[in-house]
């Protein structure tokens, strides 16, 4: 077949994705997707198509995940899980550098940072915009993190439109998804029934010459037209919304709403939401000294706002009730977010409200304000 | 400057925590090699008298003698530090705190005139100053060791007191609360174990005590929507931590 073009459609049978990700490994990249885990569907390597969750869907509920059984073979069947990509991109607790003490004063020893060739099977279109409002975060402006910037430079990017939405997604009104329009290498629409086929579109040069690698065939027009007619009824399936107009406006105007005082007699604190959630970004340093105090680790740990010694300052924490810990959270992701990145800082993928341990849900609470308003937006 | 001298003491406990520091074996020998071990009767019967630079302690304290022991502890050293549950909330001999211990006395033992104890088995803190408290039922031997590497080089010691969630979650567990409807404590006890239980498909037993500004109630309430009986959720409070404020608190307002 011959050259393959950016907005190419072509047809990959389940042969054909497992061609994709053998030609993927050849090349050097560590291909992480989804995988069965204990309970939930999580991300990890895959080597082959079986690997991947083959029959596997779930049900999700505020502070509530079951996997079940879907009674077909679709491998990108379910909806997002707890793992993120930001676990790969930015991970949980990475070294920054070491040093030695030297009789003039110290000296590093380590801070280069091997960066993995990662391709990521099975991106979703709200986590590719999640991987986007990250890139924003950690590599605009004059001060870039070259850990992010090496990992995500080499990281090759696969998305799967979802054809079905979860119960606790709300992609459709943040615009995130449910399908991805740029920004990918690769991406694919899975289509099961009668005959399992993946539309596949092109989205860059890495992309075009993985694809020309592999076996595909031309996509006849009711084959397109199938694909997409699923991932519109995604969009209409959506199991939750939010109404983000004049978000920032009503956020801002009620800060001692009573709601915040309802929902914190609910939060743990526990800070789940916030390290599930695939835009958060904040750590913390830890420095860890040899025994005789000669040389010296750092160390950058996820942290979340909802721990207190995220607000630590001398004398105590800044955000000292749990009140004004889960408004900081809240008012983030939907409000001085806009005005820090210049877009709201949440992309609807709904995980902090499934895997909250007591099933706070972002969009209740944002919906009780709004009604209930100081000044209505 | 000699090299800084450390005791270990021992209150009312099983020897766990002690163990666990036996159990560093490898670092141990660095450990030997940084300060003097003066006093550590679980290794060694060789001891070194007072002061001391650093005092562990294990244990909670539970008879008259112990309360006029931890005071001369406290007076030999420069900084006390209480490592694992019984030392720093009570322990699980706490459970008596919420009975009436002579009414066990006479039960359990044949000649309880005999036993010299006190009504409550309670926190070293409640009858001295402690510099530092570390948590764990066990400890965390990682803990103890950052522990003391910290006061050695005069730094903070890098123990959260936010959730076991937060190291359930990097650890890349499945919450097995919200997967499997499995009742877990780990939203409000404080990090430490490296979220081992859920790790293993099991719930949080709360072995490292309350976290910081923990919501037992809205943890409580949660586990009964689960379908756990109300006097299960008293007892799950009611474990190694029992007598650890928070733990006390919700276990009694549970109970009424
Ligand atoms: S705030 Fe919640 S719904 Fe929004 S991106 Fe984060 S985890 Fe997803
Ligand atoms: S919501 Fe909290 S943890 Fe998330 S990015 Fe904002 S401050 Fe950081
Ligand atoms: S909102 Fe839920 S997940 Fe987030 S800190 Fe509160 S209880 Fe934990
Ligand atoms: S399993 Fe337990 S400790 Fe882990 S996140 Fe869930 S509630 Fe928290």
């Amino acid at each position: 077949m011959g050259k393959l073009n950016i907005g190419d459609k072509v047809i990959l049978s389940p042969q054909g994705l497992q061609q994709l990700i053998k030609t993927l490994w050849e090349e050097g990249y560590t291909v992480i997707g989804p995988r069965l885990g204990d309970g939930a569907i999580v991300y990890g390597e895959v080597r082959s198509i079986e690997d991947l969750p083959e029959g596997w869907g779930d049900e999700q509920e505020a502070g509530r995940y079951r996997l079940r059984r879907r009674g077909d073979k679709a491998l990108f069947g379910y909806n997002l899980g707890p793992d993120s990509w930001k676990r790969f991109l930015h991970p949980p607790r990475i070294l920054l550098w070491k040093a030695e003490k030297t009789p003039k004063g110290f000296r590093i020893t380590h801070n280069g940072h091997e960066a993995p060739r990662y391709a990521f099977l099975g991106v979703r279109a709200c986590e590719l915009h999640a991987i986007r409002i990250q890139d924003k975060v950690f590599l605009q402006g004059r001060y870039k993190d070259p850990i992010y910037m090496s990992r995500r430079a080499n990281t090759l990017i696969i998305t799967v439109n979802c054809t079905e939405a979860g119960r606790t997604c709300f992609c459709a009104s943040m615009g995130t998804g449910p399908k991805a329009h740029e920004g990918f290498d690769i991406s694919l629409t899975e289509v099961t029934g009668d005959e399992h086929y993946f539309l596949a579109e092109v989205g860059s040069e890495r992309g075009s010459e993985i694809l020309e690698r592999i076996e595909y065939r031309a996509a006849a027009r009711d084959e397109v037209s199938e694909a997409e007619e699923r991932v519109s009824r995604a969009a209409e399936s959506m199991g939750r919304s939010l109404q983000t107009e004049g978000l920032k406006e009503l956020l801002y105007q009620n800060y001692e709403h009573p709601r915040w005082d309802e929902v914190a007699e609910r939060c743990l604190t526990c800070g789940n939401c916030t390290l599930v959630c695939p835009t958060c970004f904040c750590t913390t340093v830890e420095e860890v000294t040899s025994l005789d105090g000669g040389s010296s680790e750092r160390w950058r740990v996820w942290d979340s706002c909802f721990s207190l010694q995220f607000s630590y300052i001398h004398g105590g924490s800044v955000r000292a009730s749990p009140k004004s810990r889960y408004r900081q959270w809240l008012t983030h992701k939907l409000a001085t977010w806009q005005d820090q990145f210049g877009e709201i800082g949440c992309v609807g993928c709904g995980r902090c409200i499934t895997w909250c341990p007591v099933g706070i849900d972002i969009t209740e609470e944002v919906k009780a304000i709004r009604e209930n308003a100081v000044k209505k937006v | 400057m000699g090299k800084p001298k450390i005791a270990v003491w021992k209150f009312a406990s099983c020897d766990g925590c002690q163990l666990s520091m036996l159990d560093l074996e490898d670092e141990l020998l660095e450990i030997a090699d940084h300060v003097e071990i003066a006093y550590f009767l679980e290794a060694s019967r060789a001891v070194v008298k007072g002061p001391y630079d650093i005092s562990l302690v294990e244990g909670s304290v539970s008879t008259p003698e112990e309360v006029e022991r931890i005071r001369r502890v406290r007076r030999m050293s420069k900084y006390l530090i209480t490592i694992g549950a019984c030392a720093t909330a009570g322990g699980i001999q706490a459970l008596r705190n919420f009975r009436n211990v002579r009414e066990f006395m006479s039960i359990v033992y044949a000649k309880p005139e005999y036993i010299d104890t006190l009504e409550k088995s309670t926190p070293i803190s409640h009858h001295v100053k402690v510099d530092f408290e570390l948590r764990g039922c066990p400890i965390n031997k990682y803990q103890l060791l950052e522990v003391l590497n910290a006061f050695l080089n005069g730094r903070k010691p890098n123990i959260p007191s936010y959730s076991v969630c937060m190291e359930c979650k990097m650890r890349g567990n499945v919450c097995v609360m919200v997967a499997k409807g499995i009742p877990c404590l780990g939203p409000v006890t404080q990090a430490g174990c490296g979220a081992i239980c859920p790790s293993y498909q099991r719930g949080c037993y709360g072995c490292f005590g309350p976290k910081e500004t923990p919501n037992t109630g809205s943890l409580s309430d949660w586990w009964m929507r689960l379908g756990v009986p109300r006097e299960d959720v008293v007892r799950a409070f009611r474990g190694f931590n029992a007598y650890a404020e928070e733990f006390r608190k919700e276990g009694e307002r549970l109970g009424e």
